[in-house]
């Protein structure tokens, strides 16, 4: 076991960090959500002629090194609430393409993905679903030489600004099947697509979409359809992971703003982070921060398991732990701010709120939990 | 960053486990299952099979018969030996005493005093807290007076852990009065046959049967010890205490133990009768959420032990008070859902004759309460959860 950074990963580490704290001033973010894009496309850019954007965030054993170094710019994304849709593009996006497209597909849009061209959205939730990856009603139908795709998707991360959706829909099978689903790429101003973006309270920007009669040729079409659902899921895992490196990237910056908060605010002539009840809070956020970091490294190891069993309890597990953590530093944060954890002026609560979103995208921890118990838990029983 | 065991790692597991599966005898393997009271006897015989196969003291320097082994191997064994699972080991000696007397005693008294401990001959006990100190150790009043050759005794400890078997007693004793709390203790090893040393058992609220209860009183009349006892510098043992307490502290990440009752309790849950406990989604998500936070406090172990592996295990991890606190925390809330799983079976006070000897009756029901109640302790002993709260706050958070 060595939990040390290589010396590439402590300069992808350094040189990450640098670029958030960079661009990330709150003042900066709030320009960053306000513009046309609602991100920085600068650190966009930054994020290809690093070599980011080309990370080959697949789940495989091979390129466990990537998963690595997308972890640690996720972290540093998530110690300044960075607003890049990374998740959307680079992981959940890019992890299908590579896990299903052919050759001339993964060709044709990952080079342009690399090089910081083309944004990516999974239309996969429908508002029906909640997180039940497999609960799809759009369906899709053979039409000619072409699919036809029909149906209502919703709160599709990246949805209103992704060049390319990548949408889920129900060839054959009943609305909960595992089997029977597709996966089709659409483009933005395809014909019959109608998007209708929001802005989410975390800062970041989701669409609900509406399809009819979109038309969509075999060359868009993903994998071999009807057996979309196992990359669907191992897609969604790589996401958690990457979102969990952001939680803990968020909950250290938190932790660190409130515990200076505790020492230089003072009240009864005195630091408040001389009394007892709030220094024993705040190491209650330091504990619930140290084992999300520790599941999230555990992650991070077990991304790349070869048995999907496996994986996907020890992911489910991360997810929980991650998203209860978040709550107790989220919610701590703003306790021991006082007033000024209330107002928009003061990063903590951007924080808070991004982690609050942490815990619902992707199934929040009852929805986990359940899994994980369907699945047997963690350990097994004794003989 | 490579987070699998390695090669050597996983080879050294097995060596383990090999040892385990030819040399721990099944009924006792049953009995610590069954969660059951250990003997004296039972404690000692297996803790002499472990000093056989060098297991027993390990983690002592190599010159006093330990192995050159990393943090992470020992914590292999650690987790290998609770999971099998073997009768925990009773380290008073062997993990508490002995560093001390290793980093700070002289020679005569590593000579004297080492080997009896690795090989469990002579049995020890812990002379600490009393009435009036608890989570302020500082303020003990059990004094030692010089005269001569000898210090004299005076004062009560309480809570002394298994005192009814041991042969000699660490003591923290108050040699001067007149300076700050701290700087007048000093670490003293006395004999327990001394004249004027008394002992009261003290049974707690898991009801054991006198005799094999686990914590006592110890009073101490006009104790004659010798000045050769006195471990290191006079008024200097606050210093050796603190270096004691923090490897109390790494101890009680009890990885392991915490495992193997969720394994076994999820192997009792699902053959319950027609209506298996683990079918209940209430209990079977509090279940599955413990095993969620046993499985990352397990990677803050590693973590924890890692680091402290890097840096040469000097100076202890500010973290392993997380460890305590979480370790213990786990610990209880797993001996929750054994009450929990036990109902009211799990109230019957057991029988005494069927909780020992051999063909004993092991009704894995019977003693998950006195368990429950026992396990209360595990958050107060060794610095209690909130005094870890403050350790945390000071030396991590800088509050």
């Amino acid at each position: 076991m060595d939990f040390e950074l290589s010396t590439e990963q402590q300069m992808v580490h350094d040189n990450v960090r640098r670029l958030y704290a960079d661009h990330y001033a709150l003042t900066d973010r709030a320009k960053h959500r306000a513009s046309a894009a609602g991100y920085s496309a600068a650190v966009w850019s930054h994020l290809a002629d690093m070599g980011i954007l080309g990370l080959a965030c697949d789940g495989s054993a091979a390129h466990h090194e990537d998963l690595v170094h997308l972890a640690l710019t996720m972290e540093a994304s998530g110690r300044m609430v960075g607003l890049e849709p990374l998740i959307a593009t680079l992981v959940h996006g890019a992890a299908l393409l590579r896990l299903t497209g052919d050759k001339a597909q993964r060709e044709r849009w990952l080079p342009a993905l690399a090089a910081g061209h083309l944004q990516l959205a999974v239309a996969d939730a429908e508002p029906q679903a909640r997180y039940d990856l497999a609960d799809v009603r759009t369906a899709a139908r053979r039409e000619g030489t072409a699919w036809r795709l029909d149906g209502r998707k919703s709160g599709v991360a990246n949805g209103g600004h992704a060049d390319l959706l990548l949408v889920v829909a129900r060839i054959d099978g009943a609305q909960r099947d595992g089997d029977g689903l597709g996966l089709f790429v659409v483009a933005r101003d395809a014909s019959g697509l109608q998007v209708n973006a929001h802005n989410r309270y975390d800062g970041q920007r989701a669409a609900d979409l509406t399809l009819h009669e979109v038309r969509v040729d075999d060359d868009h079409v993903l994998g071999v359809p009807g057996n979309a659902l196992p990359m669907l899921e191992r897609a969604t895992g790589l996401a958690i992971v990457a979102q969990a490196a952001e939680a803990v990237g968020c909950m250290d910056a938190l932790l660190d703003l409130t515990v200076t908060y505790l020492k230089t605010r003072e009240q009864f002539g005195q630091p408040i982070g001389r009394f007892q009840a709030l220094q024993h809070r705040a190491v209650d956020m330091l504990t619930a921060a140290e084992q999300a970091r520790s599941m999230s490294l555990f992650g991070l190891m077990m991304a790349s398991e070869a048995d999907p069993l496996t994986r996907a309890r020890a992911l489910a597990a991360m997810k929980i732990q991650v998203a209860r953590s978040a709550r107790v530093v989220g919610q701590g944060a703003i306790q021991l701010h006082g007033g000024m954890g209330m107002a928009m002026e003061y990063p903590a609560g951007h924080y808070f709120k991004r982690l609050t979103a942490i815990e619902t995208d992707f199934g929040d921890a009852d929805h986990h939990l359940r899994r994980l118990g369907d699945l047997g838990g963690i350990f097994p029983a004794a003989a | 960053m490579d987070l699998r065991f390695t090669d050597t790692e996983v080879a050294f597991r097995e060596e383990v486990r090999a040892f385990i599966r030819t040399t721990l005898p099944a009924e006792l393997r049953a009995k610590v299952r069954a969660g059951h009271r250990i003997t004296r006897d039972e404690t000692v015989a297996w803790q002499k099979l472990l000093h056989r196969a060098g297991y027993a003291v390990s983690h002592w320097p190599v010159e006093h018969g330990g192995r050159d082994w990393s943090p992470i191997q020992r914590y292999i064994l650690r987790e290998e030996m609770d999971g099998a699972p073997a009768p925990p080991l009773v380290g008073l000696g062997i993990n508490l005493v002995a560093p001390i007397i290793i980093a700070f005693g002289n020679d005569a008294q590593k000579a004297r005093f080492l080997p009896p401990i690795a090989s469990s001959d002579e049995w020890w006990a812990q002379g600490f807290s009393e009435p009036g100190a608890g989570s302020d150790l500082a303020s003990l009043r059990t004094s030692a007076r010089r005269e001569g050759d000898h210090y004299i005794v005076n004062g009560e400890k309480t809570w002394t852990t298994y005192a009814q078997y041991a042969d000699w007693i660490f003591c923290l004793v108050r040699t001067d009065a007149t300076v700050a709390k701290q700087r007048g203790i000093s670490f003293l090893l006395v004999d327990m046959r001394s004249p004027g040393v008394t002992l009261r058992p003290l049974i707690t609220i898991d009801d054991a049967p006198p005799g094999k209860h686990e914590v006592n009183q110890i009073f101490f009349d006009n104790v004659r010890v010798p000045v050769a006892n006195l471990v290191g510098q006079e008024n200097r043992g606050w210093d050796y205490a603190k270096y004691l307490l923090s490897n109390e502290r790494t101890g009680s990440a009890r990885v392991g133990i915490s495992k193997e009752r969720l394994r076994n309790l999820k192997r009792l849950a699902a053959v319950d009768g027609d209506r298996p406990l683990l079918a209940d989604a209430g209990f079977r998500a509090r279940l599955v959420a413990l095993e969620v936070e046993l499985q990352a406090h397990e990677m803050t172990t590693l973590r924890v032990l890692a680091d402290e592996h890097l840096r040469g295990g000097t100076t202890p991890n500010p973290l392993s008070s997380m460890l305590k606190m979480r370790g213990t925390q786990i610990q209880q809330a797993v001996s929750e859902l054994y009450l929990e799983f036990a109902g009211p079976d799990g109230l019957r006070v057991p029988d005494d004759d069927a909780s020992t000897g051999p063909g004993a009756d092991l009704d894995p029901l019977q003693m998950m309460a006195t368990n429950y109640f026992n396990w209360r302790k595990l958050s107060i002993f060794g610095g209690s959860n909130e005094i870890q709260h403050n350790i945390l706050s000071r030396s991590v958070l800088g509050l």
